[in-house]
């Protein structure tokens, strides 16, 4: 309670075009109740002769956040790199916006954004250039990207920084960036790949606070994460992911209504290794 | 394939370069003055004329190809490699509307423009200097363009299939450097054995320097078939780069 007090206080609440946006999201939100933003259904992906995701069917609501859990290699990178059509479905049927993945994926990548796992941000330009350069992939128009690059530096509380060169950034800027980077197309699906990996508590918190943002602006979120504290804060539903199979999804508060304890021993039951091991 | 998606590749390489320019253009051109200088004048001393022409004359329009070519090829072997590999920028530009296509499209169009603009640059420093009889030299340009296409079409082949970055030492060792030493930019290829000749031929480095040194003497005429054979070559390898990193990235 005294946490989510002092978080509330930093919530950087009249950043992003404030007044309209909200009321915006909040008809958007009522409009597009329970619009399926993402429906995958038997999906398999093999990597050569490693089948790294084995039948999995989920199916993601518009404007919740929906988070996969699991240890290294359950599939939750694949599934989620499937979804932004970085690579194709060995079978079954993925579809984002009611679109095939395998057939629209310029449209689909045009209304997403996507925050990868490990910095892949330009080394050669600075951190306002990283954002230019990316807004023109979306054909974003200059003045409309400046003037996007510029909030979205403010949001992340980089502005200072605008000028300065990549290499120079602490690894939580540069996960900053990266989140401001992904919000270059004001996209409606946020894929954050382990947003939070190797920050500083601090830093968590403050990424924490602009997805919760983005979430109220009626953005739809799809994580993964090893912290258990994450994705009870953030999430809506959650997938927890086992050797490429999805062995449950729910409400964090379900689940642990169902398997006792606090998520992070839900997790442990389910996924089975360490209690046993 | 959208010619404004690889464009925005292409205007991301342009970016980046025009940030970085200063330091890498002062060596590029540097290496080939010093060739034009240590053979032209040095070697030029002993050897007097080639078919007529003063020897620092005859190679001028050589290390225009030559300049032009690793220009290409640099780009799309190392650049490439870096960016696909280390750098991840292909990641990030992938999780955009640019597909593989664009991607690859992009990175082509940018090393064909980089060689287009290193041999430009050779051409004005050679006309500067007096080596050059013909103003025809200029139709050179927009055909460097084309060979340049067809270099970094080879590179990024190689680029799509090597294991790690030191294989490009296999590429560079076994194939530039040959094609570089017996595509008659430093002697006439058809004093070597008549096998040498028809290898030289396959290269697009051979054409390129016919076409560079006859224009350079302002005959337009003789380059006909070395122009057709430059063309046929961009066209035919044109599927391949993408064939194989589409192989490569998409997993």
């Amino acid at each position: 309670m005294l946490i989510s007090n002092i978080i509330a206080t930093e919530t950087p609440d009249n950043k992003i075009r404030p007044v309209r946006n909200r009321k915006k999201a909040a008809v958007v939100r009522w409009y597009n109740q329970d619009v399926e933003i993402v429906k995958a259904e038997g999906l398999v992906k093999d990597y050569g002769r490693l089948r790294a995701l084995d039948g999995v069917d989920f199916t993601i609501l518009s404007g919740e956040c929906f988070g996969f859990l699991g240890p290294n290699g359950a599939g939750k990178t694949t599934a989620m790199g499937i979804i932004y059509c970085f690579m194709p479905p060995t079978s079954g049927t993925v579809r984002v916006f009611n679109m095939d993945v395998g057939e629209s994926q310029s449209s689909i990548k045009s209304r997403i954004g996507v925050m990868p796992q490990e910095d892949n941000l330009d080394p050669d330009l600075s951190v306002f250039e990283n954002l230019i350069v990316y807004a023109r992939y979306f054909d974003i128009p200059r003045r409309d990207a400046l003037l996007r690059a510029r909030e979205l530096l403010d949001f992340v509380e980089l502005r200072e920084k605008s000028d300065v060169n990549i290499r120079s950034l602490s690894g939580g800027m540069k996960r900053r960036l990266i989140l401001a980077r992904s919000l270059i197309n004001n996209p409606e699906l946020l894929i954050l790949d382990e947003p939070t990996t190797g920050l500083d508590p601090h830093s968590r918190r403050s990424v924490w606070e602009k997805l919760k943002f983005l979430k109220s602006k009626g953005t739809t979120l799809i994580l993964t994460t090893h912290y258990m504290e994450e994705a009870e804060r953030l999430c809506d539903r959650v997938a927890i992911m086992d050797a490429g199979r999805i062995t449950s999804i729910d409400t964090p508060s379900a689940l642990m209504a169902v398997h006792g304890g606090n998520l992070e021993e839900v997790y442990l039951k389910l996924t089975g290794r360490k209690l046993e091991g | 394939m959208r010619v404004k998606r690889a464009f925005r590749v292409w205007q991301r390489h342009f970016t980046v370069y025009t940030k970085l320019y200063k330091s890498s253009i002062a060596l590029n051109f540097f290496e080939p003055v010093l060739y034009l200088a240590a053979l032209g004048l040095g070697l030029g001393a002993f050897v007097k004329e080639i078919n007529g022409m003063p020897y620092i004359n005859f190679i001028a329009p050589g290390i225009i190809a030559s300049s032009s070519m690793f220009a290409a090829t640099y780009e799309c072997t190392y650049g490439t490699y870096v960016r696909m590999t280390y750098q991840k920028t292909f990641d990030a530009i992938l999780a955009t509307p640019v597909n593989i296509d664009d991607l690859v499209a992009g990175e082509l169009m940018w090393g064909a423009a980089k060689s287009m603009f290193y041999g430009a640059i050779i051409i004005a420093v050679i006309s500067l200097f007096g080596l050059v009889k013909s103003p025809m030299i200029l139709l050179v340009v927009p055909l460097l363009f084309l060979t340049g296409l067809i270099f970094a079409e080879i590179a990024m082949i190689f680029t799509a299939i090597v294991p790690g970055i030191d294989s490009f030492n296999y590429f560079y060792t076994l194939l530039m450097t040959p094609m570089f030493l017996f595509s008659g930019i430093f002697f006439p290829v058809d004093t070597l054995p008549d096998v040498v000749t028809k290898i030289a031929f396959f290269t697009p480095l051979y054409h390129l320097v016919n076409i560079c040194r006859s224009l350079s003497q302002g005959e337009l005429f003789m380059v006909r078939w070395d122009i057709a054979w430059i063309c046929a070559a961009a066209f035919l390898l044109a599927p391949y780069p993408f064939r194989l990193m589409q192989r490569r990235i998409i997993k």
